[in-house]
């Protein structure tokens, strides 16, 4: 049984530079987003899809010294570079109707593209917004955790090019002592700020790619309480038994009734 | 105009937005311009406001974390088709069980039959590569609405059509053979028709679309009843008007369904605001008026008259029925499109405190938040 692993990512140390992005296109071939301008900010990716599976989040915040830029008129910047967080309660996995969706023996989740046939129910099923379906190819798709490179003892290529080890890969629970130690050290060096997030509390059970961020990870798009939609199922089915048990019932009724 | 005739430089990646579409989004832009004096936009710095910002008010820019629904328009008639196919086929089989009359159950049959044929057509159609939807059979999980309902439909298909052809074939002549196996492959269908009626609710409602999870007790019922009421009305259509059965059903059905509605009108949930506002809240408000009161008052108003008065209300009902019914899925569909565009849902920000849908407050409190960011910054470093 190999280790599990796990992503740290540190926006306290990520400058921006998207080599993670371009390492991971680069490496898994995946296509061009177009050339769009978002507007929002600096960043023009947006957010994670189905041809982009590490994005470099642009967080701008007014001036503020101490906060990115030390000049009181430009703007203060925080950067993380957001990913598949690998669930441990995964909503995608569990949803899958096909089988695609597997759990590696890393402990990544890991959509098989020659099973999956594009249904497109794990796209409503991840709490973080992460797969997608590629609409010309029609299947889903998301990172793959490298699972290729992992498989011959290589790092992801996202951490391997990271440039300021803002991306961290190692064994799950040695990356989570070492997140702890950091936060520690940042809130020891005045950045009390801060916060490691990882929602270890809620039906997700926490996750393998977590994340150091400054202020509210609200700022970032992190979720502060993902639920797996699975917890969902079991009072959806008791409703579908009562639905089924008034019309089986109803109709039966009504044709005893309506026989006089 | 097509997309494929523009140079690439006016082309967009994404291909659901037509080149007429942005055209017409001009068009509201500069009329917005000149009604205003200035434009609005996620993603566009406001007039004014130096820098974008990401705060836990605003998010990460306001941009939706959550992914959209990526279904086609097959879906949502998917569930209108099969839903109203899975009632028919229960009204079939206790029709015949119970000795109702037979052309109410050939037209019962019919019904289902035609239903449970364009169920996997339109779930197949939706994947784009037929072939795909085998790759559902390879396993089973009953933790995926989407597997166990996969199985719904693949055992619904085959036993609703093979009751419509012995159903047929009995036409002439009825051997009492036939008859059996007309009633255990109607009673197949009858079983899996019940699951064709709900399981969709279950369907949508386990995701974490906000709007779809917060209402999963009642959608499945919600949808069974709207099942039902277009199954009736199906079947009423084809002649059936004063069968005193379906009028029944069809009562209890948009009583049923009115009640839900009311339920929904008086609820305040978070994510509600997608099926009360905008075009999702249309549909979906339009819907419920077409498969709840209307249908109602018709029928009962029928009850008291007689003849061919009584045949066309109850008429006018089943089509308002069917109507509903279709408006209804394709309304909470759209809902959970708009409930996943609704950034604020996942990220647990207020949505009736806060004051940021009125653009002018917002832009009002980011300016004044980055001024006093400004301000201490300049004191810190004096």
């Amino acid at each position: 049984m190999s280790a599990t692993t796990a992503f740290l990512t540190d926006s306290t140390l990520c400058i921006g530079c998207k080599a993670c992005e371009v390492a991971c296109k680069e490496w898994n071939d995946l296509g061009e987003d177009g050339l769009n301008w978002t507007g929002f900010s600096y960043d023009n990716t947006g957010a994670v899809g189905h041809s982009t599976w590490r994005h470099v989040k642009f967080v701008e915040h007014p001036p503020e010294i101490g906060h990115g830029g030390n000049s009181p008129d430009v703007a203060s910047w925080t950067f993380s570079s957001d990913v598949c967080k690998h669930c441990e309660n995964a909503g995608c996995l569990e949803a899958c109707p096909t089988g695609s969706i597997v759990r590696t023996e890393f402990g990544g989740v890991y959509v098989q593209p020659d099973i999956c046939n594009g249904c497109s129910y794990c796209v409503v099923a991840c709490p973080f917004g992460v797969v997608q379906r590629n609409k010309d190819d029609g299947r889903a798709f998301k990172c793959t955790f490298c699972y290729d490179r992992q498989k011959v003892g290589l790092t992801p290529a996202c951490a391997h090019a990271c440039p300021t080890e803002s991306i961290k890969f190692g064994e799950l629970h040695e990356l989570r002592v070492e997140a702890a130690r950091r936060l520690e050290k940042l809130h020891a060096e005045g950045m009390e700020d801060a916060t490691f997030y990882d929602p270890r509390e809620t039906s997700v059970g926490g996750i393998h790619a977590f994340f150091i961020t400054r202020g509210d990870p609200r700022q970032y798009n992190l979720p502060p309480q993902p639920e797996i939609p699975t917890i969902y199922a079991e009072r959806g089915w008791k409703s579908a038994a009562i639905g089924a048990g008034v019309l089986a019932v109803g109709t039966l009724l009504a044709f005893l009734g309506g026989r006089q | 105009m097509t997309d494929s005739a523009l140079p690439s430089r006016l082309q967009v990646s994404d291909p659901d937005i037509s080149f007429q579409r942005r055209e017409r989004r001009l068009e509201a832009i500069r009329t917005e311009a000149l009604r205003t004096g200035r434009v609005e936009a996620i993603g566009a710095r406001p007039a004014g406001s130096p820098i974008p910002i990401a705060s836990v008010e605003t998010g990460y820019y306001g941009i939706p974390m959550l992914k959209e629904p990526q279904w086609s328009w097959e879906i949502p008639i998917y569930f209108f088709v099969g839903g109203a196919a899975g009632a028919a086929a229960v009204i079939a089989e206790f029709a015949q069980m119970t000795g109702a009359e037979t052309e109410l159950v050939n037209d019962a049959r019919t019904v289902t039959a035609i239903g449970a044929i364009l169920s996997p057509a339109l779930l197949v159609s939706d994947l784009g590569v037929p072939s795909r939807f085998l790759n559902m059979l390879r396993v089973f999980k009953v933790q995926s609405p989407m597997s166990v309902g996969v199985y719904i439909v693949s055992l619904f298909g085959p036993s609703a059509t093979a009751a419509k052809i012995v159903n047929w074939a009995r036409r002439n002549g009825s051997g009492p053979i036939l008859k059996i196996i007309e009633g255990t492959a109607g009673l197949f269908a009858a079983l899996t028709g019940l699951g064709m009626a709900t399981y969709t609710g279950v369907l949508i409602g386990a995701t974490a679309i906000p709007v779809w999870n917060e209402n999963i007790d009642t959608l499945p019922t919600h949808f069974a009843l709207s099942g039902l009421a277009a199954g009736v009305s199906a079947i009423q259509l084809m002649g059936h008007e004063e069968s005193r059965a379906l009028n029944v059903l069809g009562i209890a059905a948009s009583a049923g369904e009115t009640l839900e509605g009311m339920k929904l009108e008086m609820e305040k949930k978070p994510a509600s605001e997608a099926i009360k506002k905008g075009l999702s809240g249309t549909i979906t408000r339009l819907g419920g008026v077409l498969s709840g009161p209307l249908p109602l008052a018709l029928r009962l108003a029928a009850m008291f008259t007689k003849d061919s008065r009584s045949r066309n209300l109850v008429r006018a009902a089943s089509a308002a029925s069917l109507a509903g019914s279709l408006l209804t899925r394709m309304g909470w569909i759209r809902a959970g499109h708009s409930s996943a565009r609704d950034y604020r849902l996942p990220l647990q920000i207020p949505t009736e405190s806060s004051k940021l849908k009125a653009p002018q407050a917002q832009r009002m409190r980011a300016r004044q938040k980055s001024k006093s960011f400004a301000e201490r910054s300049y004191d810190r470093a004096l």
